[in-house]
C-alpha cells in the first residue's frame, strides 16, 4: 500500500480541500497507516454477505405530496457570508 | 436532585423555575472557567423560558414533564435564533434558523435549555480535543480528557451544571464520555430519535441520545426526545411502556471473543463484579458470540468517513458558514474555505471517506465494510435470540490524559472498540457508572446492549443494579 502526494492531491481535489505540503505530508502518512488497518478486513469471509446501507431494514413511509412553505426565509438568508439582495454572492465561476 | 423531582416542584409550585434557572446559571460560572464544558451559555433565553414556565404554573396552566428542568445540549443541534458552531470554525457564526425536532420536544416539555456543549468538532474524535474552541476537562479529574465526541455534555452533567444535556453517538460519542466522566449515557436505537436538525456527520450511524446522573432521569429524557418524525424519515415510534420485568427471567449475554486481554485489570474487576451482582440478582448469565467484532471497527472508520465526506460536501463557504478572502475563483473558493476551516480530524477523515469511495477502491474498501456490517447485524440477531441484554464494558481504558492520543489517530479509534458493533447494528445501548472510582477518583462505564426498540429493558435492568 503506496499513497504517493499525487494520489494525496488527486483526492484533495475530489474533496475540494486545499492543503498545504506539510498537510499533504502528515495525511499522506496517516492514510497510508490506517488503510493498512483496514486491511485487516480482507481476513474476513463476505463472499455471501449483502451490503448494508442502513441498520435496520427500515420501510416505506407514504405522505400526500405538500408543499411546507419554510417560514423564515430571512433567518436563512441572514447566515449567507456574501450577498446583495436576497442572492447569494459567488465568485467568478467563468475563467 | 434529580431532574424528576425538579420537575413535580416546579409543577406544584413548591420551587420557581426561575430560581433553579438562576442557581444552575450560578453554578456554571463558578465551575465551568475551570470545566469548559460549555461552549456558549443561554441565559437570557433560559430565563425568559423559566420566567414563562413560572407565569404558567402560577395561572394554573399545565406544564411539561420537563418544567424547569436544566437541560444542556451539544454544539450540534440547532436551537432557532442561537448560535451552532459543531466546535468548528466554518460554523463559528452561524445562527441556527430552525430548531432540532429532538430541542423543539424538550422546549415543548418545558425544559430550560441553559447552553450548548463542547465537542470534538462535526462530532469526530473521542477526547473533544478536536474542538477547534477549547479543551474540556474531566470534572472527575482535570489532567484527564472528558471523552468525546459529546464531551461537553457529558462534563455539564458530571459536574452538576445541567440535570440532563443531549448529545449525539456515530460510534460511541455518548456511551464512551459517559463512561469517563461517571454519568448514564444512552445511545437510542437507530431511527428513535429524529434526526431533523442535527448537524450530519454519518446518516446512517448517527443518533441523538442522552446524559443523567440516574436511571429514572434517562428514562424521562428519552420518553421526551423519541418518537416518528415526518421530517426525518429513518424515524419511528419505540416503545415507551415497561414491561412486566423480572430479572430472573433476563438472560444476560457475554460476548466469549474476547475483550479481556484488552482492557485495564481495574476495568476487568469493575465487569466481573458488575457480572456478579446481576448473578446475585437472579439473572441468568450466559455466553453469546459476535464473532465478527474484530472487523468492527474498520467497517466503522470506512463507513462513518465515507458518509462524512459525502455529508460534509455541503460546507461550501457561500451559502453559510465561513469564507475565506483569499480566494478568486469559484473553485478556489470552495478549497480554501474548507481547507481553512476544517481542522485537522476533519479533514483526515474528509480525506480517507474521499479515497475509499473514490473510482478504483469503492470496492475494495466501501462496499466491502458495508457487507461486513450485514456479518455484524446479523452477529447481533443471533445473539439476541438468546440473550436480552449483552454486557460489555464500555471502553477498554479510563479516561487518558490530554495530548495522550492526539498525535495517533489509530490508538483514538481504538478507544471505541466496545461501542461501535452496537452503532452498526443499530441496537440501542447504555452506559451505566460504576459506584467505585479508581485511585485516580476516575469512573469505569458498563455498556448493556439490548435489541432494537428494547430501551425499556434496559432501563429495567440499570435502575434495579442502581439500586443495590
Amino acid at each position: 500500500m503506496e499513497i504517493t502526494k499525487k494520489d494525496i492531491e488527486h483526492i484533495a481535489e475530489l474533496a475540494k480541500l486545499e492543503l498545504t505540503d506539510k498537510e499533504k505530508e502528515i495525511y499522506g502518512a496517516q492514510l497510508k497507516d490506517i488503510l493498512i488497518w483496514m486491511e485487516e478486513l480482507n481476513k474476513a469471509d463476505i463472499s455471501k454477505a449483502e451490503p448494508a446501507s442502513y441498520a435496520l431494514s427500515g420501510k416505506n413511509v407514504l405522505r400526500k405530496d405538500e408543499v411546507e412553505k419554510f417560514q423564515d426565509a430571512a433567518a436563512l438568508l441572514s447566515n449567507v457570508p456574501e450577498r446583495e439582495f436576497d442572492f447569494i454572492k459567488v465568485k467568478k465561476v467563468i475563467e | 436532585m434529580k431532574a424528576i423531582l425538579i420537575a413535580q416542584k416546579v409543577k406544584s409550585g413548591e420551587i420557581k423555575a426561575t430560581d433553579v434557572t438562576k442557581e444552575y446559571l450560578r453554578k456554571i460560572s463558578a465551575k465551568d472557567e475551570k470545566i469548559n464544558a460549555f461552549l456558549e451559555v443561554f441565559a437570557d433565553s433560559a430565563l425568559k423560558k423559566a420566567e414563562e414556565i413560572d407565569l404558567k404554573v402560577a395561572q394554573g396552566r399545565p406544564v411539561g414533564k420537563l418544567a424547569g428542568v436544566p437541560v444542556a445540549i451539544k454544539d450540534n443541534m440547532l436551537y432557532k435564533n442561537h448560535k451552532m458552531s459543531c466546535a468548528s470554525k466554518i460554523l463559528e457564526n452561524y445562527i441556527s434558523p430552525y430548531s432540532a425536532t429532538a430541542v423543539e420536544k424538550l422546549l415543548n416539555e418545558d425544559a430550560v435549555i441553559i447552553g450548548r456543549t463542547n465537542m470534538d468538532e462535526f462530532a469526530m474524535g473521542s477526547s473533544t480535543e478536536n474542538s477547534a474552541f477549547k479543551n474540556t476537562k474531566n470534572p472527575l479529574n482535570e489532567d484527564y480528557v472528558p471523552g468525546g465526541s459529546s464531551g461537553g455534555s457529558a462534563a455539564a452533567v458530571a459536574a452538576n451544571m445541567a440535570l440532563i444535556s443531549l448529545g449525539s453517538d456515530t460510534g460511541g460519542s455518548i456511551r464512551q464520555p459517559a463512561a469517563f466522566c461517571g454519568v448514564y449515557g444512552l445511545k437510542p436505537t437507530y431511527g428513535s430519535v429524529s434526526r431533523y436538525g442535527l448537524a450530519a456527520f454519518a446518516s446512517s450511524l448517527d443518533q441523538i441520545g442522552c446524559f443523567t446522573n440516574n436511571p429514572e432521569d434517562l428514562e424521562l429524557a428519552f420518553s421526551v426526545i423519541s418518537g416518528h418524525d415526518k421530517k426525518d424519515s429513518t424515524s419511528l415510534d419505540a416503545p415507551q411502556e415497561r414491561k412486566e420485568f423480572n430479572i430472573k427471567t433476563v438472560k444476560i449475554g457475554i460476548p466469549k471473543e474476547h475483550f479481556m486481554d484488552k482492557i485495564d485489570a481495574e476495568i476487568k474487576k469493575e465487569f466481573l463484579s458488575t457480572v456478579e451482582k446481576l448473578k446475585k440478582l437472579g439473572a441468568d448469565i450466559i455466553d453469546i458470540s459476535l464473532p465478527n467484532t474484530a472487523y468492527a471497527l474498520a467497517t466503522y472508520y470506512i463507513i462513518a468517513s465515507s458518509e462524512a465526506s459525502s455529508n460534509l460536501g455541503r460546507y461550501d463557504g457561500m451559502r453559510y458558514g465561513r469564507t475565506s478572502k483569499r480566494a478568486d475563483s469559484l473553485i478556489s473558493s470552495y478549497k480554501l474555505s474548507r481547507g481553512e476551516g476544517f481542522g485537522p480530524e476533519v479533514k483526515r477523515r474528509i480525506m480517507l471517506g474521499t479515497y475509499s469511495l473514490s473510482a478504483g477502491y469503492y470496492d475494495a474498501y466501501y462496499i466491502k465494510a458495508q457487507k461486513m456490517r450485514t456479518l455484524i447485524k446479523e452477529d447481533f440477531k443471533k445473539a439476541f435470540k438468546k440473550a436480552d441484554i449483552i454486557l460489555t464494558p464500555t471502553t477498554p481504558t479510563t479516561a487518558f490524559k490530554f495530548q495522550e492520543k492526539l498525535k495517533d489517530p489509530i490508538s483514538m479509534y481504538l478507544s471505541d472498540i466496545f461501542t461501535i458493533p452496537a452503532s452498526l447494528a443499530g441496537v440501542c445501548a447504555v452506559s451505566a457508572p460504576s459506584k467505585n472510582k479508581t485511585e485516580n477518583g476516575l469512573s469505569i462505564g458498563m455498556q448493556f446492549i439490548s435489541n432494537h426498540f428494547n430501551e425499556p429493558t434496559l432501563f429495567s435492568v440499570i435502575g434495579m443494579l442502581n439500586n443495590e
